[in-house]
């Protein structure tokens, strides 16, 4: 998939921005929203990059849409304060507006109209000049895939078309940042694929900032190049998802490995290998095992066992997954009960 | 909840003041002077319009588009078409088959809207529309608000550049716009009859008064238009709110003059040997309570407005009335109904202002 090959760059290159300290596009700081006795958000701070892509994580009920809205300037914030696109939401919302492609949560269209003329509407409030737009819209809706049905009325789409011509509508306006709320929730798997693949080419081809949400971790792991989780209000773990799993993991790494062989033979060899603290046999797969150790273990692991003449045909990281990272952040939190409800 | 801060800013502080020409003209965007350059694509807005209407009227545009092309006008239209066609039949063949007393009586004309055949069961004109104006403004109100949460197509709108009243006012102004089209639609249908029917040619006089009765009637309508429009934000299904604003209506169209009757007994009761004074008190009382009603004071505009012989709408006492009804210039009877017809718009503005307060104290989400 072309953004799994990207995605290597695209980290490096954040990395990068990273380090020579690039001016954030979204800039909260200590962010709050109360709603009566309710912490909705609860002191964020945040940090988006034009060009990178950024999610927020957490499950329903987190404060993610919340969180939105008072970036948008849709929502008051209690306390605190936000930057997006060099404006202030709360004090200039239309000009924040003007630079922010919004797609909400559950996108809804005018059914009556069709796909163009919905998006046409959107230009006009933008008070897009009507000459540029039927090229710009034309672009846009082949860009998304929704060339063929662009007359129909929107009543006649499916989810995952209107998913999609949600996304045309929050580029209509060309923004500077891109917000999407749960740009993945009820497409099915190929469709998702297609949103994650242009959600990436948002940020690397027009360089904007994007900022999405999700509570569906492995479906937008793939392409974001800094997630926040955030659980209650608050964002317990922020950064790239090779960081966030240093973070986890501390000094030690688990590694899956599968290997052949009678267990009396390899138990021994694989705890011969310099680093390596403990091994477990894989409850469900008696030919898989998991190895805790130091971080160096996994640079030697294959060959140490390779010089014994034990073939190795699975090796994998543990913890590299942004799904286990967030099961562990959640029963740290204490909150596994919001994710399965 | 607190006030939207988009509520705050007055239309017309986005600071859009360039001369009409010089965006078009040059290619850049208007915003010169803002904090941050633009830096290559995806970093600037699109290019702008030259020409930048408020951002009402491009939701006015859009909604007016689609009330005219709706289902509900349709039905309005024929309805209300097929009772005004009727209600004129009635009179026009009155007045022909009366022609010679008709001749040379002044207001023929706006008589035809107000007036009705004594042995006719067809109410005239005006009160039909003042029976089913109402209607109207429901249709166009009703789901304007809670239709955009149905379809969750309100967040996506206020997330565009525009103020969050731009959205209400728009809606309003494109309500007002359609129950303008379909009255003078039918008004126009009425004269068109009365034209060919009986060949009247109204004067300067008679154009005057059926241009202020359809003004007078379209703020009518357009309060209820308001009141729905209030339902709609209040209420979360369109299907309730329409419940709501119709059975307002037919309680104040039905049991209205009931209600009063009873406060004013109550108030300023007329025992069974009440002097004069008693019974003028209560009256009055009843009067000025029935005044309330947005319907009664359209009525008593349209009283005024359309015939030229009408004096006062209030109580007169027979040692009162004049021997021979004298007629009335138009500016005399405007003058007349000016008081009801401001107690109207008031009317009007408070429930519009009613349904716009609460709209920008609600969550987007809500």
């Amino acid at each position: 998939m072309r953004s799994k090959t990207s995605r290597g760059e695209r980290t490096e290159r954040t990395e990068r921005t990273e380090r020579e300290g690039a001016p954030s596009i979204i800039r909260a700081r200590g962010l709050t929203k109360r709603y009566g006795d309710v912490l909705a958000v609860d002191h964020l701070n945040l940090d988006v990059r034009p060009g990178e892509v950024f999610g927020l994580l957490g499950p329903n009920g987190a404060g993610k849409t919340t969180t939105i809205l008072m970036l948008l300037g849709l929502s008051e914030p209690t306390d605190g304060h936000a930057e997006v696109a060099g404006f202030d939401p709360t004090r200039d919302p239309l000009e924040v507006k003007r630079r922010v492609g919004y797609m909400p949560d559950d996108v809804g269209f005018y059914g009556n109209l069709t796909g163009r003329q919905n998006l046409r509407y959107t230009a006009r409030l933008n008070g897009i000049d009507p000459r540029a737009v039927e090229a710009r819209l034309g672009d846009l809706l082949a860009q998304v895939g929704l060339a063929d049905v662009a007359d129909r009325a929107v009543e006649t789409y499916s989810r995952g078309m209107r998913q999609r011509l949600g996304l045309a509508d929050a580029l209509v306006k060309e923004p500077a940042v891109v917000v999407l709320d749960e740009p993945t929730t009820a497409i099915d798997p190929a469709g998702v694929a297609e949103v994650l693949d242009l959600i990436g080419s948002i940020a690397r081809d027009r360089g904007a900032a994007v900022l999405l949400s999700s509570h569906l971790l492995h479906q937008v792991q793939q392409v974001c190049d800094r997630v926040a989780i955030f659980v209650g209000g608050r964002v317990v773990a922020q950064g790239t998802m090779r960081r966030l799993a240093e973070q986890m993991g501390g000094d030690t790494l688990q590694l899956e490995v599968g290997i052949d062989g009678p267990a009396a033979e390899l138990e021994p060899a694989l705890r011969a290998v310099d680093g390596v603290t403990d091994v477990a046999r894989d409850a469900h797969d008696p030919r898989l095992w998991r190895v805790t150790g130091a971080r160096s273990v996994q640079g030697r692991l294959a060959a140490a066992l390779a010089g014994r003449g034990i073939a190795v045909w699975h090796l994998r990281r543990i913890g590299d997954d942004l799904d286990e990272i967030y099961m562990r952040y959640f029963a740290k939190e204490g909150a596994g009960d919001d994710r399965a409800a | 909840m607190t006030a939207q801060p988009d509520a705050i800013e007055t239309p017309g502080t986005a600071g859009e003041a360039d001369a009409p020409g010089t965006a078009a003209e040059t290619g850049i965007t208007r915003r010169a002077g803002r904090r941050r350059a633009g830096r290559g694509p995806g970093d600037g807005p699109m290019q702008r319009s030259s020409w930048r209407g408020g951002g009402w009227q491009v939701v006015a545009d859009k909604e007016f588009g689609d009330h005219v092309l709706s289902i509900r006008l349709f039905i309005l239209i024929v309805l209300l078409g097929l009772a005004a066609v009727a209600a004129v039949y009635s009179t026009t063949t009155y007045v022909r088959d009366n022609a010679q007393q008709a001749v040379g009586s002044t207001g023929l004309f706006v008589l035809l809207f107000s007036a009705s055949s004594p042995t006719s069961q067809i109410p005239p004109f005006t009160t039909l529309v003042a029976l089913l104006g109402p209607l109207l403004g429901i249709a166009f109100g009703f789901d304007a608000v809670n239709g955009e949460r149905a379809e969750r197509t309100l967040p996506r709108l206020v997330a565009q550049p525009i103020h969050r009243d731009d959205v209400i006012n728009g809606k309003f102004a494109a309500g007002l716009a359609a129950i303008a089209l379909v009255l003078v639609a039918i008004t126009v249908l009425v004269s068109g009859f009365a034209f060919f029917e009986l060949g009247i040619v109204p004067g300067p006089d008679d154009i005057a008064r059926v241009a202020t009765w359809v003004v007078a009637t379209v703020i009518y309508v357009g309060f209820w238009l308001a009141f729905a429009m209030l339902c709609s934000v209040v209420l979360r299904r369109a299907a309730t709110s329409a419940l709501a604003a119709i059975s307002v209506w037919l309680v104040l169209t039905l049991f209205a003059s009931l209600l009063t009757g009873i406060v004013a007994d109550a108030l300023s009761p007329v025992p069974a040997n009440a002097t004069l004074d008693q019974q003028v008190a209560n009256a009055q009382l009843q009067l000025d309570l029935s005044r309330i009603s947005p319907g009664e004071l359209y009525s008593e505009v349209t009283a005024y407005v359309l015939d030229p012989t009408v004096q006062s709408v209030g109580i007169i006492l027979p040692q009162q009335q004049p021997a021979t009804p004298s007629i009335l210039p138009f500016e005399q009877s405007l003058l007349l109904a000016w008081p009801q017809g401001v107690a109207l718009i008031g009317l009007t503005v408070v429930c519009f202002g009613a349904a716009y307060v609460v709209f920008m104290r609600q969550e987007v989400r809500a």
